[in-house]
């Protein structure tokens, strides 16, 4: 699937959850299923959550008991492959990076998007969030229906 | 005839590098490109690139350039920089000749650095010279550089880094992307890039080549067919698809021409991308004191061109008799750097280019 | 057509300059190439091959395939996209070879 269509299946995406009960702190969920000279997520986490090791190809393995989900690996990683997630039933919310225009404002009601690009339901922008050190990747909070919180990774605005 | 320590061709990530090896040690450089702004493909990537710290990873492409640029500041005194100034031609004694502004100039120099970069490859296909057929990087030249769109909905024919990369650029410009086609069975490139794609919409269809371009003096789509495990086109799979643009980026070749025209040894190696200069491990080549850096000696990426570039200006300053435990411990950092970059599985075609380099060596 | 805004690239609006194309004035950007200038003023056939006369864009806007020649100020063959936009050149499309006058 992922070689052929650039789409994770579901089991794939499950794994790099945590268990349901830790989810009821933010947690970095990262995917990156391959092995790739890369290692920004680690060196930009300050509590040394995530691990890589010396070699950089090496995929990385967060450690959730140390991750605090304060979402700076999340505008670091250049392959946009890492979000924040949380669940509070029936809600659940993700911070997610997001590079296009024209910029979410909160409040708005936009389109949840899944790993295919298609719309899987509704999403609330709690915030967007953009300082310098985020260069120019924005931060976005959504919240979503804690159902989608396996398939939800991107937002697209609706039609007027 | 204009005298200079060394001489660069080629103003991308390696030969500003390299550059700044040496002016930091106080060798007087001159270096010459051919386009108005120096950075190479560098000045039109607006993503965040990979790597590691050491090679300026999460940094986007163009800040890294200004970072590179912004670091020969200091010694300027050292270096000249030639802009619109295209080297024509390297001759024996190290004579190198340049034009600039339709002007010829001479110069002669103790070494010569080629880091000339790659160029795009072309596909072979019914009209492909129809205008709207772009290479990739034009592409990028056009609306990263210039602000300018490229057409209004566009099919990418290669999936690796640069047609996903590209794909994804388009998008943030607001060009639709219709397609990416792929002929192999999986994607060429890293899959955050796919996944990045995919997630926004944009199909990526793999076993899928281009058949032919529709238009008469302007493209006006794209007939795609699939393509079998072996390659083979299985007819009756053709469909068209609508673009006013198509971008091939189906890989790079370095630009060996001046090498070769130089008399360097050369050998075709299919991994590093077309014809490259059989150089030593400290990569010199078989004209004395000419070496090389960056995508001309192999297509990489530019956080590989980054490292070589830092290392073949300490190898010229070791040529030139300039010889430290700095240089030294220096030289093993870097070379520790690219063994990580090029240690997993996308750098194995690196590593067998560069086994087949050392094969070549012995041969000759 | 150029871009209007960008999530990363700051377009700044340069300033205008005209040249002519078969005659007729249009206008550019300063820092433009002449290629990129005609493209966005919807010029994009640029120039004739020089056997079988087909039409030709350009390809690569690096300066490598000469897809891109046209007719400078009566000089035939200027590789357009890595030429930079002049106020007042007369740019002309090219058949063939190019004449030189
Ligand atoms: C679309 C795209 C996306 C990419 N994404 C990434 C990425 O995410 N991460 C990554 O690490 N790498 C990436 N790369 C690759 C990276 O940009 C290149 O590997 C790197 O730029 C190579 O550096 P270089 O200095 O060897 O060559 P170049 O950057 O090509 O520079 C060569 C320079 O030499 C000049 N020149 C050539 N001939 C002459 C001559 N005769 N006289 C004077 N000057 C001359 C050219 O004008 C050019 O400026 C990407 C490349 C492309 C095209
Ligand atoms: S969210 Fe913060 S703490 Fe958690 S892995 Fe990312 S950077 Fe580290
Ligand atoms: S920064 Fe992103 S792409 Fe790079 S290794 Fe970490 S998760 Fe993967
Ligand atoms: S487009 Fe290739 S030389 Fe101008």
């Amino acid at each position: 699937m992922l070689h052929k269509t650039g789409i994770p299946t579901i089991e794939q995406v499950k794994d790099q959850f945590p268990e349901q009960s830790k989810l009821s702190k933010p947690k970095a969920i990262i995917e990156c299923y391959e092995d790739i000279p890369c290692n920004p997520c680690e060196t930009s986490c300050p509590f040394q959550a995530i691990i890589i090791g010396p070699d950089i190809n090496q995929q990385p393995k967060v450690d959730f008991d140390k991750c605090t989900g304060c979402t700076i690996c999340v505008t670091s990683c250049p392959g946009l492959a890492i979000i924040v997630a949380e669940v509070h039933h029936p809600h659940a919310i993700i911070k997610i990076p997001y590079e296009f225009l024209p910029r979410p404002q909160k409040g708005e009601v936009w389109h949840a998007v899944n790993r295919s690009g298609e719309i899987v339901g509704d999403a609330n922008i709690l915030q967007t969030l953009v300082s310098r050190r985020q260069d120019r990747t924005l931060l976005v909070s959504i919240q979503i229906d804690s159902s989608l919180v396996y398939e939800v990774i991107t937002i697209r605005r609706k039609h007027a | 005839m204009i005298h200079t320590d060394v001489i660069i061709v080629g103003g991308g990530p390696a030969g500003l590098c390299a550059a700044y090896s040496l002016v930091k040690q106080g060798v007087s450089v001159t270096l010459f490109e051919r386009n108005s702004k120096l950075g190479g493909q560098l000045v039109k990537q607006t993503h965040k690139f990979f790597g590691s710290e050491k090679q300026y990873a999460k940094t986007r492409g163009f800040d890294i350039a200004a970072k590179l640029i912004k670091d020969l500041e200091p010694y300027s005194a050292f270096l000249t920089i030639e802009k619109n100034a295209t080297v024509l031609g390297i001759y024996p004694d190290k004579v190198v000749t340049v034009m600039k502004n339709e002007a010829y100039f001479k110069y002669q120099c103790k070494a010569i650095i080629v880091s000339t970069g790659a160029m795009e490859k072309v596909l072979a296909f019914e009209q492909n010279d129809l205008p709207g057929i772009y290479g990739a990087g034009a592409v990028q030249t056009l609306m990263n550089v210039y602000g300018v769109y490229p057409g209004q909905s566009i099919v990418m024919v290669g999936s690796g880094n640069i047609g996903l990369i590209v794909s994804y650029q388009l998008l943030q410009a607001g060009v639709e992307v219709k397609a990416v086609i792929e002929a192999a069975s999986s994607i060429g490139g890293y899959k955050v890039h796919a996944s990045k794609l995919r997630r926004l919409g944009v199909p990526i269809l793999t076993n899928t080549t281009i058949k032919k371009a529709h238009g008469v003096d302007f493209l006006t789509g794209v007939e795609t067919i699939q393509l079998d495990e072996s390659w083979k086109t299985i007819p009756g799979t053709e469909k068209t698809i609508q673009c006013d643009a198509c971008c091939i980026s189906v890989g790079l070749a370095p630009m060996h021409q001046l090498l070769s025209m130089a008399g360097v040894h050369m050998k075709y190696i299919p991994e590093f991308g077309g014809i490259v200069p059989i150089a030593s491990d400290t990569h010199e080549t078989s004209y004395d004191g000419l070496f090389v850096a960056g995508d001309v000696y192999g297509i990489e990426e530019a956080s590989s061109a980054i490292v070589e570039g830092y290392l073949s200006g300490l190898y010229v300053s070791n040529k030139l008799g300039m010889k430290s435990e700095e240089i030294n411990s220096q030289i093993a950092d870097f070379h520790q750097q690219l063994e990580y970059l090029r240690s997993g599985p996308f750098g194995k075609k690196t590593r067998q280019g560069l086994e087949k380099i050392k094969e070549a060596r012995n041969v000759t | 057509m150029r871009i209007k805004e960008h999530p990363i690239l700051e377009l700044i609006d340069k300033e205008k300059i005209h040249f002519f194309y078969n005659g007729e004035v249009m206008y550019g950007q300063v820092g433009d190439s002449i290629a990129a200038a005609l493209h966005a003023s919807g010029i994009k056939v640029l120039s004739k091959s020089i056997h079988l006369e087909r039409p030709r864009g350009f390809y690569c806007a690096i300066g490598n395939c000469s897809s891109c020649h046209m007719t400078v100020d009566g000089i035939p063959n200027v590789k357009t996209c890595i030429t930079e936009l002049l106020p007042g050149m007369r740019v002309e499309f090219q058949s063939g070879k190019g004449v030189l006058r």
